[in-house]
């Protein structure tokens, strides 16, 4: 039962028990973050409305924080979907968007959620692989300064110097870059573009 | 509960995260940045999933194919002088030879100093001047009371020159004159052409036969003065990536996106087992850092990021793809 998120905890103290923000943040990058693109899959399944996702996933990471703060989920996989499929079902309520039945049950939940996501069984190399593939996909300017401030370990200066471009534009292209590679490493972003 | 679209608050994670880690960032910074990051758990999210992208970024380090530049053939060296005997290995530690007295009083005196392959030594000059000699080099030095002239005959050594503007630090590598501004710099020779990278300080580079007619290069911290029989090119270089060449004065080899051949090129200058790399995998791209003198391990490293096959034969290691 500590797994399901929206069960009410009667903790003495929820500070006492509480781990450090860092803890949280660590357990989150590596247990959480690497389900993204499953639970996006998730999310796209169950909810009628696509351009949602991306405000879903925020949402339900919003969740895990708010839980994981008070005590770190012991099985993170489950926790999220778990997770996901109360927010969604919260929606369904508040819009009336979709009948709630239409929402998976735990039961059938499991199966779906076990399907390996593409972290799961990856290896070094095909790490390596998506990692250039994600650099490749990005738009020539940000890459090229994405490259030079990752490869060359070049600060936004001399990034700058090197591009002939003006502080503020590389700073452009690093912030864009560096969201959209996010995007893809862990969103796995879908090829039309997702807008 | 009510959080700006995850649109917006990626874009201003990776906005504080950018600008945290490549530009000046104050007391004032980090103020503003915290109140944001405690303002809500969807930017805590939003901060921590971009930091952790680009940690997952930095294996790109190792990278199979070039992104910005087009494969090029790398330029197949025979490093003939590399190939030593195995005999001659064994008296490496004995190769160095004396120490030079700065103010002989009657003619100059040469010292010679060699390395064998795989070896590594550092002489204190009593004029208070470091060289380090790499793998493989021989340099004779000639102190006299107007002049310290230093030959380095092949091979790399890293100088760092005490400086004394009556008494230039000369450095001859072939056809090329190194003349020391008061600096710290590194010099390689091979059959080919002579390389100086300038760390610190001033020094000037200038062709000693006047058939190439070029003029005299100064160079400054970050060149790299490329010189052939027939030509002297300055090139720039950051001088973090400097000292990561300077690596082979900790026994590491570091690569940054080298190709296999050219880190094969390396690790053979260090040892005498050779790599050999097939033509399928010769452009293939890896970074890390190394022991100059495992080749076995980096084999294997080369061969879980890369997926290449690795074949022994005698003392050959040969890497393919």
């Amino acid at each position: 039962m500590t797994e399901t998120p929206d069960s009410k905890r009667d903790t003495a103290d929820p500070r006492s028990a509480a781990m450090t923000a860092s803890d949280v943040d660590v357990w989150f990058a590596r247990e959480v973050l690497p389900l993204e693109a499953a639970l996006m899959q998730f999310l796209q399944h169950h909810w009628r409305n696509r351009n949602d996702v991306e405000d879903l996933v925020q949402d339900v990471y919003v969740r895990i924080y708010e839980a994981a703060q008070k005590e770190i989920p012991e099985h993170p996989r489950k926790f999220l979907f778990t997770t996901a499929r109360n927010l969604l079902i919260d929606r369904a309520r508040r819009a009336q968007i979709i009948p709630i039945e239409a929402l998976p049950d735990p039961e059938t939940l499991d199966i779906a959620v076990d399907t390996p996501g593409p972290e799961r069984n990856a290896i070094a190399r095909d790490e390596l692989r998506r990692l250039q593939e994600a650099l490749d996909r990005l738009p020539a300017r940000n890459r090229e300064a994405v490259v030079l401030a990752r490869i060359e370990g070049l600060t936004g200066r001399e990034i700058s110097q090197r591009m002939g471009l003006a502080e503020a534009t590389v700073s452009h292209h690093l912030s864009n870059g560096i969201a959209a590679l996010a995007d893809m490493l862990y969103g796995d972003a879908p090829k039309d573009g997702g807008k | 509960m009510s959080d700006l679209p995850a649109r917006e608050v990626k874009a201003a994670a990776a906005d504080w995260f950018e600008r945290r880690n490549f530009w000046n960032w104050t007391a004032e910074s980090e103020t503003a940045f915290t109140e944001w990051l405690n303002a809500s758990l969807a930017h805590r999210a939003a901060y921590v999933r971009v930091e952790a992208a680009w940690k997952r970024t930095e294996r790109l380090t190792v990278l199979k194919s070039s992104v910005r530049r087009p494969p090029q053939p790398a330029p197949r060296e025979r490093n003939r002088f590399w190939f030593f005997g195995a005999a001659a290995a064994t008296i490496a530690a004995a190769a160095i030879v004396g120490v030079t007295a700065y103010w002989p009083s009657a003619q100059p005196e040469t010292q010679t100093y060699t390395t064998m392959v795989g070896g590594r030594e550092t002489l204190a000059l009593t004029d208070g001047t470091k060289i380090d000699l790499n793998t493989d080099t021989q340099l004779r030095t000639q102190i006299t009371a107007r002049e310290r002239k230093v030959w380095l005959d092949k091979g790399e050594a890293y100088f760092q020159v005490k400086h004394d503007a009556a008494h230039p630090f000369v450095v001859i590598a072939g056809n090329h004159r190194v003349t020391d501004l008061g600096t710290k710099f590194v010099i390689r020779r091979d059959a080919t052409k002579m390389e100086v990278a300038l760390v610190e300080g001033r020094a000037q580079v200038d062709a000693l036969n006047s058939k190439t007619n070029a003029p005299s290069v100064e160079m400054m911290p970050g060149d790299v003065v490329v010189a052939t029989a027939n030509r002297i090119e300055t090139r720039k270089k950051p001088v973090a990536a400097l000292s990561t060449d300077l690596s082979w004065r900790q026994g590491l080899l570091i690569f940054k996106r080298s190709t296999l051949a050219d880190a094969a090129a390396q690790f053979n200058r260090y040892n005498r087992e050779k790599l050999v790399i097939d033509e399928s995998a010769a452009q293939l791209k890896i970074g890390g850092t190394f022991q100059s003198d495992n080749i076995t391990d980096f084999a294997e490293v080369a061969r879980e990021v890369l997926g290449v096959k690795i074949a022994r034969h005698g003392d050959q290691t040969v890497i393919s793809h």
